[in-house]
């Protein structure tokens, strides 16, 4: 350690000052250089999972060309606002649902003028993070066809499991309406579904060690529902 | 003194066995839990810890003599930290599969304690070449376990290895089943203490 230098204050600032400088402009650099391809990864991403909880692909497998061909092929996408009423010239890939609340897109999948299943976005905050995912419907739209969680930031092992085929899964089949026809949403209940539960079919097991995490998604995913319930109700009826 | 000497060579080859970071100093434990459900994803962690522990140890080296030591823990970590946002970003752009499924333990290489041990056991004091092998031999400790602990763990809980089914299913029509402990954190431990049992054998390192 012959070359020490003379430890003052000011050299420790300068130093300090040095390593940051250099170390957040080649972060920044390379962020910059790496958003294009890494926004086309998330976008990707998106349509995966849009087709997944719509039915049309089973696992990601799929050449990204392949997907993006089955996409424009196979899903359509318009938007509508909390009226239920049709909303113009808003391309439904584009809403932002922090910017827009009040935009609500809809995917469809169809199969030539028939409507197969509707698949809807929905994010809000769970225990730590803001969790992003879409929910599928049967053509009843009550039924629950699939859902999935794209993006998170939950605990791993813990509420991180929400983003798994197993937890997912048991969404399929429940039903969001009540006898009534009124909105009661999935819910995420703390643990499992006991043999004497009341309505079972509105309830999913609980992913023990994540009760905040599954309150959370109750929360947001009831309040998708029912934001889009005025626009499912005209379906609903036009179909009866 | 040739770059690829006796002593040189010492410092890549000591890790892997005789002071295996796992095995031996049992750091890093955390990601070596959470990413070895797969091979595949514990071969892009054990790459992304490599070239971590390689070049932090030879910037800190090469930055060892100019260092305020009152803030020399600080400066170790921001150097640290840089390059594994890099190295997350490289992998979101170019393995965003992966990326998603290691999740947050890429980023908690910066609070792996084996990169950060070695800046201070070893950089601090050691040319950048040396630090650089020292920073390999270590990366290579840790993948060397991390990848027998993920080939036990597919293996048996999945059985696949690299996502390829192995077991045939003759053997599943004959009433094998995959073994469902192994998936969850509980088999990585019971690997992992195998492993350093085994280990600790071999090389008759004894604990305290």
């Amino acid at each position: 350690m012959a070359s020490r230098p003379r430890i003052t204050k000011a050299y420790t600032l300068g130093f300090a000052a040095v390593v940051t400088m250099v170390c957040s402009v080649l972060l920044a650099t390379a962020a910059t250089l790496l958003k294009d391809r890494q926004d086309q990864n998330i976008q990707l991403d998106i349509k995966y999972n849009i087709l997944n909880v719509l039915g049309l692909v089973e696992n990601d497998d799929v050449e990204p060309e392949k997907l993006l061909a089955l996409y424009d092929q196979k899903v359509k996408t318009y938007v509508v606002d909390t009226d239920g009423k049709m909303v113009q010239g808003v391309i439904a890939e584009d809403v932002d649902l922090k910017v827009n609340p009040d935009l609500l897109p809809i995917f469809t999948r169809q199969e030539g003028d028939n409507i197969l299943a509707y698949c809807i976005p929905t994010q809000g905050k769970a225990l730590w993070s803001t969790v992003k995912g879409y929910i599928a419907l049967e053509s009843d739209l009550n039924t629950v066809k699939g859902i999935t969680f794209y993006s998170h930031g939950e605990t791993p092992g813990l509420g991180g499991e929400i983003d798994k085929e197993w937890f997912t899964d048991a969404f399929k089949g429940k039903t969001i309406l009540n006898d009534a026809g009124e909105i009661v949403s999935v819910e995420i209940i703390k643990g499992k579904i006991r043999a004497n539960e009341k309505n079972p079919e509105h309830k999913v097991d609980g992913i023990s060690g994540a009760t905040l995490t599954g309150l959370g998604l109750n929360r947001f995913i009831k309040a998708t529902l029912e934001k889009y319930e005025p626009y499912f109700k005209s379906v609903r009826g036009d179909a009866s | 003194m040739s770059l690829l000497s006796k002593k040189n060579m010492g410092f890549v080859k000591d890790p892997l066995m005789d002071n295996n970071p796992i095995a031996t100093q049992v750091l890093g434990i955390c990601s070596a839990l959470a990413v070895t459900v797969q091979l595949q994803t514990a071969m892009v962690m054990s790459i992304a810890v490599i070239i971590v522990l390689a070049f932090s140890n030879v910037l800190i080296s090469l930055v060892r003599n100019k260092v305020p030591s009152n803030i020399r823990i600080i400066v170790e970590l921001a150097i640290i930290a840089t390059l594994v946002i890099l190295v997350d970003q490289v992998l979101k752009a170019y393995l965003y599969d992966i990326s998603k499924q290691l999740s947050v333990f890429v980023g908690l290489i910066i609070t792996n304690c084996i990169v950060l041990g070695r800046a201070e056991a070893f950089a601090l004091q050691n040319k950048p070449w040396p630090s650089f092998l020292d920073g390999v031999g270590n990366g290579l400790g840790y993948s060397m376990i991390l990848i027998t602990v993920a080939f036990g763990r597919e293996l048996l809980g999945s059985g696949s290895l690299f996502g390829i089914q192995v077991i045939p299913d003759a053997a599943y029509a004959a009433g094998y089943q995959n073994m469902g402990l192994m998936v969850l954190a509980p088999g990585a431990f019971i690997l992992l203490g195998l492993i350093i049992w085994v280990q600790r054998t071999l090389t008759g390192t004894v604990g305290d």
